[in-house]
């Protein structure tokens, strides 16, 4: 039986990236790669002409099956400062026939000719499913899978640690809150072990925080304070509403007396320390407003290198594609 | 018609038999292994030198989609498919569309079965009316229309009063009920053992807790109501010390594994590929380990293959959104040979829990080379090396991880009551 492993599958015959898929199995070299890459273009954001001709005549789609402004807006805006054409698609699920309906929505965009395919979906794996059923040539980028990753939100939170911290030796990071659902703290996770941190502390009850996290890299804390001493970073996580009616929690309340992130208790971490958060934030839920806006807070950072991160995200991924004279990959029969 | 198997090696473990000789059949059945009865001169002769003579295999577990489900599958070409891989006694689940919750339904599959003229077919009633788990269904006339158990199949019973209460009335008349036991609230919304691999990928997780927290309150039910109990489809190494405990304390139960739960654990989903979905889930080494020691302590006593055939969409989706199961009866004897190797198993304790070992569970005649026994029969090419694919297969169902793969040990021919089903090429 042949199967492409996905982590094979997103790098062509050179080992330069094709697709963006997930960061497992990225080495070190490439993750530098995208941050220095997104470095060069960020210092091109603050020129008052904006663009670069890297996707010249390419056409990009922004394939969204869950809804988020926020992201979609910043690939949008990526792909129009690397000159792209730039098509919106809000493809909202059917509960019914989602596969079927997730294969002929392909079918029919790659009749469109299309070059890139910018992918958020609700099932963990489906950017991994759309890379093995896509015709070739066609440029994959994973703007979040389920609970699996978020790719480019991780490089975007590594480029604003690396443009406060200098580098990641010797860092203590904390991530804090819903690690269980989120698809940023495991991207996350893996972009710090591969960039060499190795004191990372996911903070939250166990409800939040299965033990089988330890075996990736981290360490597992309960208590907040714990969590939090001397560390660099603070990455905040969203928590959604949703989670008090799965019975995960008793209330924000309690949430937020036990784990948010205030004034007090960011006391427990490092006096330079950032406090990040991927957004949208919920004020009084995981984190108060004096931190959020306060002069630790770098969450407005992330969003600008949020940009120029999926600038070179993109124009890797479709060099890759094009430096790729790999055969197309077989279509499975099964 | 009288027809002689010459020279085979017939192994049975039903009767601890394992030598170069003959067997006799005689109308449909096994008449003498050894010395040919006085009346067989000229009787028709199959040279089975250099193959292996086994009973044909008892599949617990084997979904023929039909009725109502027919674009995966139906009860000609899952029969075929069964045979196919020496499989003459097909034990298949009740939840056809309509379900077999009426004996028409049943009654209906038999006719078919024995209009395709394959393997022997016995279906599992429901257990309750539609498998809502609400009313009782009318079980004694499922039994005297065919069915050999009763069953709410997948579909959990979630009213304990209900279940208790079913159980207390198939007691009464003395019928088996099989158990697929999953606490419902804890399965929902997953699929994937709950662990460091649905962790890292993000799929929604199955604990294990999800099996033995229903096992537990089965068994304490089995033990009170005294009714004749099968436990299907165990997945959970847990699952395998709580049987064993309960079979000491001398309770009537017997238990079931799907082969793919001894050949794979959740490692392999790691590269999200949705022919690995099955429900009960794949689990971890540890749980893998356990039950296939469970198949050796005798706690488990049927290996199954747990045929669920779809159409080719059912699979091309992201892993979530895949229909679980896999469609692998053909090979379900090769498959658990692999296990002489990776589990260490003999070939007699697998024949065992492939033959004999399911029939008892569910007390058929079947699986079994005796004098007197139907004459349900294979010979098997021990030594053939051949490659299994998706052009060649024979069920209808699409999906299987195991296409392309190379097997050792090739079922050549299949024999029910005496008359040839399937030949090789």
């Amino acid at each position: 039986m042949m199967r492409s492993d996905p982590r094979a599958l997103q790098l062509n015959e050179h080992g330069q990236l094709k697709h963006f898929l997930t960061l497992d199995g990225l080495d070190k070299t490439i993750l530098t790669e995208i941050l220095d890459r997104a470095e060069s273009f960020l210092s091109m954001g603050e020129q008052s002409v904006k663009k670069v001709p890297l996707l010249r005549g390419k056409t990009v789609v922004n394939l969204f099956f869950e809804n988020s402004t926020r992201t979609r807006t910043t690939f949008e805006l990526a792909a129009k400062r690397l000159s792209a054409d730039v098509i919106n698609l809000n493809i909202e699920t059917s509960a019914t026939s989602k596969g079927e309906s997730l294969l002929d929505t392909l079918k029919n965009l790659e009749a469109m000719q299309s070059d890139m395919f910018i992918v958020r979906h609700s099932d963990s794996g489906a950017p991994h499913f759309i890379a093995e059923h896509c015709t070739p040539n066609v440029a994959i980028i994973n703007a979040g899978d389920g609970r699996h990753a978020h790719p480019t939100q991780a490089m975007l939170d590594m480029l604003t640690i690396r443009r406060h911290k200098g580098s990641f030796e010797g860092l203590k990071i904390a991530i804090v809150g819903d690690i269980l659902h989120s698809r940023v703290a495991r991207s996350q996770l893996q972009a710090l072990t591969t960039l060499g941190v190795d004191d990372i502390r996911l903070v939250g009850p166990k409800t939040l925080v299965p033990n089988f996290f330890s075996e990736m890299g981290a360490t597992i804390c309960h208590d907040l304070e714990a969590g939090l001493k001397d560390v660099d970073v603070v990455v905040m996580l969203r928590l959604q509403k949703e989670r008090m009616k799965g019975a995960l929690l008793p209330s924000e309340g309690e949430f937020y007396r036990l784990y948010g992130l205030t004034e007090e208790s960011l006391a427990w971490a490092k006096p330079d320390a950032i406090v990040m958060h991927p957004g949208p934030i919920n004020r009084g839920v995981e984190i108060s407003s004096e931190v959020a806006d306060g002069e630790h807070s770098v969450i407005l950072n992330q969003v600008t290198n949020g940009i120029a991160v999926r600038m070179a995200v993109m124009s890797m991924a479709m060099s890759g594609q094009l430096q790729s004279d790999e055969a197309p990959a077989a279509k499975d029969e099964k | 018609m009288k027809l002689r198997i010459q020279n085979g090696r017939l192994i049975d473990p039903s009767q601890n038999l394992d030598k170069v000789t003959d067997l006799f059949i005689d109308n449909h059945k096994i008449v003498a292994i050894g010395e040919a009865p006085a009346s067989f001169e000229g009787a028709e002769i199959l040279d089975a030198s250099g193959h292996w003579v086994l009973p044909g295999l008892v599949d617990l577990a084997v979904s023929l989609r039909e009725p109502g489900q027919t674009q995966k599958g139906n009860i000609a070409t899952e029969g075929r498919a069964a045979v196919s891989g020496g499989v003459t006694t097909v034990i298949c689940p009740p939840d056809t569309r309509p379900i077999v919750d009426t004996p028409a339904v049943a009654a209906l599959i038999q006719d078919k079965a024995d209009e395709a003229g394959m393997a022997n077919v016995f279906p599992i009633g429901a257990l309750t009316q539609g498998l809502e788990g609400a009313q009782l269904s009318n079980m004694v006339a499922l039994t005297d229309a065919g069915c050999v158990a009763l069953s709410n199949d997948r579909h959990a019973m979630v009213n304990t009063k209900v279940l208790s209460r079913a159980l207390e009335y198939a007691a009464t008349h003395d019928l088996l009920v099989v158990f697929h036991p999953d606490e419902k609230s804890l399965s929902e919304g997953g699929c994937a053992h709950e662990g460091l691999m649905s962790t890292m990928h993000g799929l929604g997780g199955i604990p294990d807790t999800a099996e033995t927290v229903a096992l537990t309150r089965d068994l304490l039910l089995v033990e009170k109501t005294g009714v004749r109990a099968h436990f299907a489809r165990l997945t959970c190494a847990k699952s395998v010390e709580m049987v064993a405990d309960a079979k000491a304390a001398g309770l009537d139960v017997t238990a079931d594994v799907a082969v793919h739960n001894l050949l794979l654990s959740d490692d392999v989903l790691n590269q999200f590929d949705g022919h690995y979905h099955v429900l009960p889930p794949l689990r971890g080494e540890n749980d893998r380990l356990t039950l296939i020691e469970g198949i050796k302590q005798g706690v488990i006593s049927a290996i199954c293959s747990d045929h669920q055939p779809h159409e080719k969409m059912a699979k091309i989706a992201p892993f979530a959104a895949t229909e679980p199961g896999m469609a692998n009866v053909e090979i379900l004897l090769p498959l658990a040979m692999k296990l002489m190797d990776e589990g260490d198993l003999d070939f007699s304790t697998l024949l065992t829990c492939l033959t004999s070992g399911p029939a008892a569970c569910f007390g058929l005649e079947a699986g079994s080379l005796s004098v007197g026994s139907f004459a349900d029969f294979m010979l098997f090419d021990s030594t053939a090396r051949w490659t299994w694919t998706y052009e060649s297969r024979k069920t209808k169902g699409h999906n299987s991880p195991y296409f392309g793969d190379e097997f050792v040990g090739r079922v050549m021919s299949t024999y029910v009551s005496g008359q040839r089903v399937y030949q090789a090429i």
